[in-house]
């Protein structure tokens, strides 16, 4: 095409005629794509952290229990390892880690006070990659292997029996021939889960530990899986089932409904943030666009009287719409970068926190900001751009050129 | 003599709020190769209409314009506006200039858009600037210029690519005397040397004298159309 560069020099010395209305129009997209950049990592930060904590929290991607337990969970409702389960889960390449649990009530006292809890038996090794407990001891110790025989408590749960590192706690449950199982424990670490509920709640021994109180050999409560794509969770239970059709298999969304509700939630609040910066954007970029044309209705007249096509003016028009959005999505990408940089590690919503401990977080958000995103909040920007430019575009290719000229 | 503009029984209405305007009424016109032809009337006699309708700027209601062998009444916008690129030039009144663009700049605009590689339509637009007297002033933009200054940018850029037709809508309308004068000159010798048409419109005295024939419009017909003695 002949007039290209004449087109592109055009368009650019024309956006720096009126600057100050330029810069308007710019900082209206940056700051469109800045909000719908940053907005989308801050709600993509919840819902990962929620997502995240719920997990860790002893939910894991997939758990086995066997049929009965999650409805009666006593130690008679177990399940045992033997080496044909083993097999099916270690040769099945989706899944990267697993664990077993014994979970059952129990009540724990101290010389003060006593609790209602879920002892949870673990085998320390495997359960440190698995949830949260090991990176959570803020005092004493993590458990050593299968045979320590001290007990892990929460920091609130401490402060409730008003007792420490180093002291002793009487467990009592209820073991394999209904009787009631009761031993004394020392307290070795205290852990600070992300929520209080944890805290408060659940009491961590060894596994073996959890057998012998418990006077069974190799019953277990619980598998938790870890799986290598979270979105294959439902595939990897069909196939578990096919070789365990006995035993109770759910994906992470049934042993915590809540969890995918909340989660599902803010990712559709992401999805109307996008909408509403989408619409209030949109009709800002056609405004300004349109104030453009229409001030300049007499010059498009000229260019049509000196034999410009009005496939030129449209494609001037939008020329310009195009150059002001390539402006503003590097600048908004670049300022929504530093602005997710600058805040590190999240932000600290402890004013929230009890909110955010019902939703099952921690009171920091970290901002997360992943190309899924990016892509969503500039291919927003660019389309709604080309069509938002392309009215005022077509407004100006159809002005008859006599009337246009005698317009001032 | 070549007949570069025939128009046959030009009528142009259009409605003013309620009422139906009469701006040209039956005009029939031919104009040679060569010519420097003056419009001239009292306003709304139809000389703004009248070249915009030979310009292609506007349609006529009724009527055929054939502007160098080209008949207008079937071609579509694009084709109007890339017989204008080719074959005609424009002054207006108010200069016109592309504000963004430097006098050469908006001289080579034109020849741009025609194709004409970079060298050649730099020194074309160049040598004309020269020639209307706007050597040294390339440069600068139309901001930067005065209103006879700019005018000149104007013809030059509407003759530079020798078209078979310039329309000038009252050139010197906003120009002093001495400098309308300048201009007028100026698009006599393009006249004479390059045999380039001009067709006019002015109220100007000075304009109409000069010119080698003047029709005159009143109520969008031709009431006079006789060769002067220039």
């Amino acid at each position: 095409m002949n007039g290209l560069p004449l087109l592109f020099s055009l368009a650019s010395r024309n956006l720096w005629r009126n600057h100050r209305r330029t810069l308007v129009i710019l900082f209206a997209i940056i700051l469109g794509v800045w909000a719908m950049i940053v907005m989308a990592a801050f709600m993509r930060g919840i819902s990962d952290k929620m997502f995240h904590d719920g997990i860790q929290n002893l939910t894991s991607h997939i758990q086995i229990h066997e049929s009965k337990y999650l409805d009666d969970p006593v130690i008679n409702n177990s399940i045992s390892v033997d080496s044909t389960f083993k097999e099916v889960i270690d040769n099945n390449p989706q899944i990267v880690k697993w664990t077993t649990r014994i979970r059952v009530p129990a009540v724990v006292a101290s010389e003060q006070d006593t609790a209602g809890l879920t002892l949870v038996g673990i085998n320390p090794e495997t359960e440190a990659e698995m949830s949260f407990l090991k990176s959570s001891i803020i005092e004493g110790r993590y458990l050593t292997g299968v045979e320590d025989k001290g007990v892990i408590i929460g920091k609130k749960l401490a402060e409730k029996l008003e007792t420490r590192v180093g002291k002793r706690i009487v467990l009592m449950s209820q073991d394999k021939a209904n009787q009631v199982a009761d031993r004394g424990f020392r307290i070795v670490g205290l852990f600070d889960a992300e929520t209080d509920a944890m805290e408060k709640s659940v009491l961590f021994l060894s596994i073996d530990t959890a057998k012998s109180l418990l006077k069974v050999d190799e019953e277990i409560s619980e598998i938790a899986i870890e799986i290598s794509d979270i979105n294959n969770a439902d595939q990897i239970v069909k196939q578990l089932k096919k070789s365990f059709p006995e035993l109770d298999i759910k994906p992470w969304y049934e042993i915590e409904p809540l969890l995918k509700m909340i989660t599902d939630l803010y990712n559709s609040v992401g999805i109307i943030w996008h909408l509403i910066v989408f619409l209030a954007m949109g009709f800002g970029i056609i405004n300004t666009l349109l104030m453009a044309v229409f001030e300049r209705t007499h010059e498009f007249g000229l260019f049509q009287a000196l034999g410009l096509k009005p496939a030129f003016i449209l494609i001037q028009v939008w020329l310009e719409a195009i150059m002001l959005l390539v402006a503003g999505l590097l600048v908004g990408n670049l300022v929504s970068w530093l602005t997710v940089l600058a805040t590190g590690d999240g932000i600290d919503m402890a004013k929230f926190a009890e909110g955010m401990q019902m939703a099952g977080m921690g009171n920091v958000i970290p901002f997360l900001i992943v190309s899924e995103d990016l892509i969503v909040a500039n291919l927003v920007v660019i389309i709604l751009g080309l069509l938002t430019g392309l009215y005022p575009a077509w407004r100006a290719s159809r002005l008859v050129p006599a009337d246009a000229i005698t317009r001032v | 003599m070549t007949i570069v503009v025939s128009c046959k029984n030009i009528t142009k209405t259009y409605l003013q709020g309620e009422i139906e305007v009469h701006a040209l009424s039956g005009v029939c016109l031919d104009v040679e190769e060569g010519d420097f032809v003056c419009l001239s009337g009292p306003s709304g006699s139809g000389k703004s209409t009248l070249l915009n309708v030979i310009g292609g700027l506007d349609s006529p209601s009724l009527g055929q314009i054939i502007v160098d062998g080209e008949h207008f009444e079937n071609m579509k916008k694009g084709q109007l506006a890339d017989m204008r690129l080719r074959k005609i030039g424009f002054v207006f009144q108010a200069y016109n200039l592309i504000p963004v663009l430097s006098a050469q700049e908006n001289v080579e605009m034109v020849m741009q858009m025609q194709g004409i590689p970079q060298i050649e339509r730099a020194e074309k637009a160049l040598r004309i600037l020269k020639d209307v007297g706007l050597e040294g002033l390339e440069s600068r933009r139309p901001a930067a210029l005065s209103g006879g200054q700019q005018q000149r940018v104007a013809v030059a850029r509407a003759i530079v690519s020798k078209p078979s037709l310039v329309l000038a809508d009252e050139p010197t309308a906003n120009l002093d005397s001495n400098t309308a004068s300048k201009l007028l000159d100026l698009m006599l010798q393009m006249n004479r040397e390059h045999n380039i048409t001009f067709v006019i419109s002015t109220h100007d005295p000075m304009v109409m004298k000069m010119s080698k024939r003047l029709i005159k419009l009143h109520d969008g017909k031709i009431i006079s159309n006789q060769l002067s003695h220039a």
